[in-house]
């Protein structure tokens, strides 16, 4: 709001205008829905880059160094690529669902921005419901994915779909749960009042649940190790494999806004969203999402890739049964110290989940594997 | 409530990043399960044996080298072996220890991108796959240097070697077999102990002992499966009966195995090329052979054991200038006959995975 009131002095508005004056909600609609899509834009793009580098200098390679200093340029040449390449839509494809489908895949991972807080107070709606939306939105992309898995009329886009609906339906859950331990201890739905619940970062208080938040979450967005919708090596691209050109760049665009809006989500449920000291609230928000999605481009570079049965065993066996405990031992927990002194939580609760990993470690089973034709 | 499903055919290739070439798999799929595979071969087929049969002996070489065009020093060396067992022409001491040096270095070589291109199949985002292509690039600097090439060496010679080497690749060579145990240790490390990998390739694709020696597979393909079966062993080519090394055996034939015997025959290949160094006596490396080498008339069968297991080469001469007959037994042919067996039952990425720790090269499979 700081922002927006400041842009309005600018104009020298503000002092003729009455507090309720009715245009202010629209100043404020029109002020953050800009914001947000330049600052989903601009992220992604620098995304795009720290990715393209950063997994450049761990493979012992340079990355793109030719576009602009350092690269940074790639993204944009990488866009006006895409934008002047013909558009191939499959004869056979489900023309309408073909078309709809990098839209209704794109839009969800913008829409999530409108509750995540930049700094205190200045977001484009304080839902009292903040997070429950966020979780509601963030699923309508497989919609998406799964339209274009079915729309192209493709046998390796058709069995991409499909994983990513197996893995959303089965990761919902443990994530879903991991969200309900920050929601027990915060006592709000709302992100800006989560966020202002943090004195300290709720990945102490609750790191078992964030470790199940940070795995199930690149499991719902398909990043490596969990990336089967788009397998390279075994379905070459799995759900956009028939899709060229702007269409493409939609696709595109949406993995990487879904992974910025995981790397924000996890900043503001448990890194303290823009809370830090010294720099300003905004930067410090940056830094941590950035941090956040650093952490993915170096497990991207570093695993291989998990079997389908493996993945759902992950979540039934190991993620779910783990947020279950953590759930009932958060609720316990804020039970029985209601004025928790936290110095005390952090050692037990750390110790807490090493025990619990390494126990379910040893007891869980992968399974799977020939099947008996 | 019972959904009603069939199967479906998924043409895997011949255009797919994972088949190392243009290789198809016509797969019969129930859901993510293979229910039936039908391997199709020949996309790229050059006719490299009916080729040989219109050069001079010296001028097969060059096609040689487009056999397995990962290890052309491999080829090049079964070919020479096979045509001077024919003509029955002797081959300097010297030219015999750089010829196994050339050949070690090879084998390490290949088995890196074995390696490198199995964990890209596993779904490592070419991480390992560009580490291994770091270590692989001081080899073909090493090739570079004897033979100005350095991916088709086109280097040896039937009574030798085309030329001697240079004087600064023995310090370099001595560089790279210091440093490289190190590289292998590190790697091994890595992936070895990754539980992603463990849980992908342990017990996957196995390729039971009998039916192994049945489809007479050769190289680490067998030896994973627990054969004992390296032709430098049993039946000793060139000079390998004076090197002391280890033949590395599987125990379940798994794609695990299949990895793991590559890491260890590097270490292998290692030593050989240490007691090579230590052991190279100076003098000639090429004894003199006609240019238009004219065989008596016969047969002959030269085969050694090539990074991807027994290569062979058949030749037959009627006294003419060229060969009568040159027929290839290619290990990747060979290995690739059991890929039904092994993957029926899997899923599709375990496939991938099965096809990938069997290590082929497309320019072998085809000729």
């Amino acid at each position: 709001m700081a922002i927006a009131n400041l842009g309005l002095n600018t104009l020298g508005r503000l002092e003729t205008l009455p507090p309720d004056w009715p245009g202010g909600f629209w100043w404020h609609w029109l002020f953050f829905t800009v914001v947000i899509i330049a600052f989903v834009l601009l992220l992604v793009m620098g995304f795009i880059w720290i990715e393209r580098r950063g997994m450049g200098r761990m493979q012992a390679r340079l990355g793109p160094n030719r576009a602009g200093p350092f690269g940074l340029l790639q993204p944009v040449a990488d866009a006006i690529k895409v934008l002047i390449k013909e558009d191939i839509v499959p004869t056979n494809a489900d023309k309408i669902v073909y078309w709809l489908a990098p839209v209704i895949a794109f839009a969800p991972a913008l829409m999530i921005f409108a509750v995540v807080p930049f700094q205190d107070g200045a977001l484009l709606a304080d839902l009292n419901i903040g997070i429950l939306y966020v979780v509601a939105i963030s699923s309508v992309s497989t919609v998406g994915v799964f339209m274009a898995g079915w729309g192209s009329s493709n046998k390796y886009s058709l069995l991409g779909a499909m994983r990513n609906v197996a893995s959303v339906v089965s990761y919902e859950i443990p994530v879903l749960l991991s969200i309900v331990g920050v929601v027990l201890i915060a006592g709000s739905l709302s992100l800006n009042q989560i966020v202002l619940a943090q004195d300290i970062p709720f990945i102490l208080l609750q790191p078992l649940g964030f470790l199940i938040f940070f795995v199930g979450g690149c499991a719902e967005i398909h990043r490596s190790p969990f990336d089967l919708v788009e397998a390279d090596s075994e379905i070459v691209a799995g759900f956009h494999i028939e899709y060229s050109g702007m269409k493409f760049a939609w696709f595109y665009l949406a993995e990487y806004a879904e992974a910025l809006a995981i790397s924000a989500i996890i900043t503001t449920l448990f890194l303290g969203g823009w809370r830090g000291p010294l720099l300003p609230p905004f930067l410090w928000f940056l830094i941590k999402v950035f941090a956040v999605f650093f952490v993915m481009v170096w497990t991207r570079t570093t695993l291989p890739r998990v079997r389908i049965d493996q993945l759902m065993a992950l979540a039934w066996k190991f993620l779910l049964p783990l947020a279950l405990i953590n759930l009932i031992i958060t609720g316990i927990q804020v039970l029985t110290w209601p004025v928790a002194l936290p110095w005390v939580m952090i050692p037990v609760n750390f110790a807490i989940m090493a025990i619990l990993v390494l126990l379910w470690s040893k007891l869980f089973k992968l399974g799977g594997g020939r099947v008996e034709v | 409530m019972a959904l009603k499903t069939e199967p479906f055919v998924l043409n895997i290739g011949p255009v797919h990043p994972s088949t190392h070439g243009v290789f198809r798999m016509r797969a019969i799929l129930d859901g993510e399960v293979i229910v039936d595979m039908e391997p199709i071969f020949g996309y790229l087929h050059r006719g490299i044996e009916k080729l040989a049969e219109e050069r001079t002996y010296t001028g097969v070489i060059p096609l040689t080298d487009r056999l397995d065009y990962l290890a052309a020093m491999s080829n090049n060396l079964a070919y020479v072996l096979a045509v001077e067992k024919l003509a029955g022409i002797p081959v300097p001491e010297r030219a015999e220890y750089l010829r196994v040096i050339m050949a070690e270095l090879q084998r390490i070589a290949s088995h890196l991108i074995a390696v490198g291109a199995f964990l890209n199949d596993c779904g490592a985002f070419f991480t390992p796959f560009l580490y291994m292509f770091r270590e692989r690039e001081k080899i073909v600097d090493l090739f570079e240097m004897v033979s100005g090439q350095r991916l088709l060496y086109n280097y040896m010679r039937v009574g030798g070697l085309s030329h001697d080497i240079p004087s600064e690749f023995l310090p370099a060579l001595d560089k790279f077999v210091r440093q490289m145990p190190g590289f292998i240790d590190e790697y091994d490390q890595l992936l070895a102990k990754n539980e992603i990998l463990l849980a992908r390739s342990k017990g996957v694709g196995i390729l039971p002992r009998e039916l192994a020696i049945n489809i007479s597979a050769s190289g680490p393909v067998l030896r994973a499966s627990g054969v004992k079966w390296d032709i430098r062993k049993v039946d000793p080519y060139s000079i390998y009966d004076r090197f002391e090394f280890e033949i590395p055996t599987g125990s379940v034939g798994d794609a695990y195995d299949r990895y793991w015997v590559k890491v260890q025959e590097m270490r292998q290949s290692l030593r050989i090329i240490k007691q090579a160094m230590g052991q190279l006596p100076p003098g000639e490396v090429k004894s003199q052979v006609s240019h238009l080498l004219h065989p008596p008339v016969g047969e002959a069968y030269g085969h050694i054991e090539a990074p991807k297991g027994e290569l062979g080469f058949y030749l037959v001469s009627d006294n003419s200038i060229a060969p009568y007959r040159c027929h290839i037994r290619a290990p990747s042919l060979m290995n690739l006959t059991a890929l039904r067996e092994m993957m029926i039952g899997w899923k599709i990425a375990d496939a991938i995975i099965i096809f990938g720790s069997i290590d082929i090269t497309m320019g072998e499979v085809d000729r």
